[in-house]
């Protein structure tokens, strides 16, 4: 068994293969792409929709696709990063990027909060836990009216210029909005790259593959298992204080259930476990959604019934289907 | 708390037991489903409101509330006979996430589906005439329908408790829940079983809806608050535990009672603090078996 996988190893490295030029590159690839992408679209709002909810779905599928936890309370760290960035600027008049830095912090913070009870849980557990964790901390910001603005959201994120070492960047401007964000996704990129293939990263798949010989191989899988939803709630940190920069308000919807329920689609329908179906589900997500609303007010329906036939039929996404087939 | 007298605080246990008598029937249609087919039903609250709709319609058409509750659980559970056969049986064997996303899905799609044909506001829901009005308890006066709730989900858990316990069919689902391997070898048609458990758990949470729908009114989106306020009653009592599934709903019933007569704002929080202490004092549950789901 081994012997054939060594030898076919062998034959890969010897003739050069994209697949594996594209998965040691693939960082750097996703910047590209990320690059020309407005480029190619027509609206460049829908663009920076696009990057930071695949950004959400990135830091989301470390714990779905990676470590194997399925877990309904992500809405919870986005909203916690979106929150805390939006009171750095409305109530401390802290500059943007200590803003972001502080909604980052919350997502940290809100992940070792929700992380701690939820562990103790296990398999299907997880998700009901982080589902009605996530629905707490959505009282909590509701009730406090005098910081987070309660039902009315938080209003007042004006950031009109972005200033960088003496460079003054037009935030209004809609390509340089998204490239200022599209800066902040990139080097997320690469950290979450830099993060699975760490060995670190080789533990967090073990885990999922086989708890018990992680385990007897003298890894701390509860350890593991909080480490790696506390890193998911820094990356869905960061997505939340870019999109309460990009839409100068919170909306009390970001904390909402399904806010959970949106990024596990889209990490399902990208094809969770791998490394470009995150943002390929968004996407693929963001763009149905904006053809069929204009078509009819009844999305919802639309996009359950996709959701419904892929689970059924791609449990492996579309990013995950392709590799299958590339691979073959 | 001069102003708070003992019959005040025995009639807001009265009704956070009213409230948790809701919980239990939906608790235990959740518990029950999990139990047998180790599915977790995210579309429980979407049956549940569809329970409640379909009770309007009824009585829109000009059928009486005691119609109602015969109708309504058996229309919800041919419903839910459907959606085990069609949806999520091809999903047994594929991993224990695969019927929770589906079933998230689902519950997209049912609540779309009502807001298409009842609009999206929601409608007020009259209590029946018969139980409108208020009798003294002893304590003080209670209102009528509350007290009926509770005897209904007293009336449901009892026949569940004979069906379970006292039929043939019920030690074959008893049976099931503890290894289904051993019950297929010994001839029985496992799959049946769980057609019919499925079944009996949306029938369950549509009885649950219309019960509630006097109490809160009608909105497409009421399955999805006490889905999650049902998941933190089967985290205290124990997945897959009914009789864990009865005291823990009754238990976050009475707290969320307690908690808005004293401290109203904490209200919806309390019940989330309350299954955190549980998660760090006994993990698995009142009534749950360590180990079970790992």
């Amino acid at each position: 068994m081994t012997e054939v996988t060594e030898s076919l190893e062998k034959s890969r490295a010897a003739t050069f293969s994209w697949y594996d030029f594209a998965t040691r590159h693939r960082a750097s690839l996703a910047a590209v792409v990320i690059l020309i992408f407005p480029l190619v679209m027509p609206f460049t709002a829908l663009a920076v929709n696009i990057l930071i909810y695949g950004l959400y779905a990135l830091g989301f599928n470390l714990v779905f696709g990676y470590l194997g936890l399925l877990s309904f309370g992500h809405a919870a760290l986005l909203g916690t990063g979106a929150y805390l960035c939006g009171i750095a600027i409305v109530h401390f008049g802290w500059p943007w990027y200590a803003a972001i830095a502080a909604g980052v912090l919350g997502g940290l913070v809100m992940a070792l909060l929700i992380g701690v009870l939820a562990i103790r849980t296990r398999g299907i557990y997880f998700a009901m836990v982080t589902m009605a964790l996530s629905q707490c901390v959505y009282y909590l910001f509701y009730q406090a009216v005098d910081w987070t603005g309660g039902e009315n959201g938080l209003r007042g994120i004006n950031v009109r210029t972005i200033d960088l070492f003496g460079l003054r960047l037009d935030f209004i401007n809609p390509m340089i909005r998204y490239y200022v964000i599209a800066a902040f996704v990139i080097a997320a990129f690469f950290a979450m790259s830099r993060i699975l293939a760490s060995p670190f990263g080789a533990v967090i798949e073990a885990v999922r593959e086989n708890e018990m010989r992680a385990r007897a191989s003298g890894y701390d899988v509860t350890l593991t298992r909080l480490l790696t939803f506390v890193l998911s709630g820094g990356f869905c940190g960061l997505a939340g204080a870019l999109q309460a920069l990009h839409l100068s308000i919170v909306p009390i919807e970001i904390l909402h259930y399904e806010t959970s329920g949106l990024v596990v689609m889209i990490a399902l329908l990208g094809g969770m476990g791998t490394f470009f179906g995150p943002m390929i589900g968004a996407a693929v997500f963001l763009v149905l959604e904006n053809v069929v609303s204009v078509w009819t007010v009844h999305w919802q329906l639309i996009v359950g019934a996709i959701f419904i036939a892929c689970v059924l039929f791609f449990p492996a996404g579309i990013w995950g289907t392709l590799i299958a087939r590339g691979r073959r | 708390m001069a102003g708070l007298s003992f019959d005040l605080i025995a009639l807001q246990l009265f009704a956070g037991l009213a409230l948790g008598a809701i919980y239990v029937l939906f608790a235990i249609g959740l518990s029950l489903i999990f139990g047998m087919l180790t599915v977790v039903n995210f579309a429980h609250g979407a049956f549940y409101m569809v329970g409640a709709y379909v009770g309007l319609y009824l009585i829109s058409l000009g059928g009486n509330f005691w119609l109602c509750l015969v109708a309504v659980p058996l229309l919800i559970g041919l419903f839910g006979l459907a959606v085990e056969r069609v949806l999520i049986r091809p999903l047994y064997g594929r991993g224990i996430d695969y019927p929770l996303l589906l079933t998230f899905g689902l519950s997209y799609v049912m609540v779309e589906c009502v807001r298409i044909a009842f609009g999206k506001t929601g409608y007020p829901f009259d209590t029946p005439e018969i139980l409108q009005g208020a009798v003294n308890i002893g304590v003080g006066y209670f209102p009528l329908y509350r007290l009926f709730v509770i005897g209904a989900t007293a009336a449901v858990l009892l026949a569940l408790w004979l069906f379970l316990e006292k039929t043939s069919f019920g030690l074959i689902i008893r049976a099931g829940a503890r290894d289904p391997q051993i019950v297929r070898v010994l001839g029985v048609d496992v799959s049946r079983v769980w057609l019919i458990v499925f079944g009996i758990g949306t029938a369950i949470a549509g009885f649950a809806g219309l019960l509630a729908a006097p109490l809160q009114g009608v909105i497409p989106e009421m399955g999805g608050t006490i889905l999650a306020e049902a998941f933190v009653v089967t985290v205290v009592g124990g997945m897959g535990s009914i009789g864990g599934a009865v005291l823990a709903g009754l238990l976050v019933g009475v707290v969320v009672g307690m908690t808005s007569l004293f401290a109203p704002e904490m209200a919806k929080v309390s019940i989330f603090a309350l299954m955190a202490v549980v998660l760090i004092v006994r993990p698995q549950g009142f009534f749950g078996r360590a180990g079970l789901l790992s």
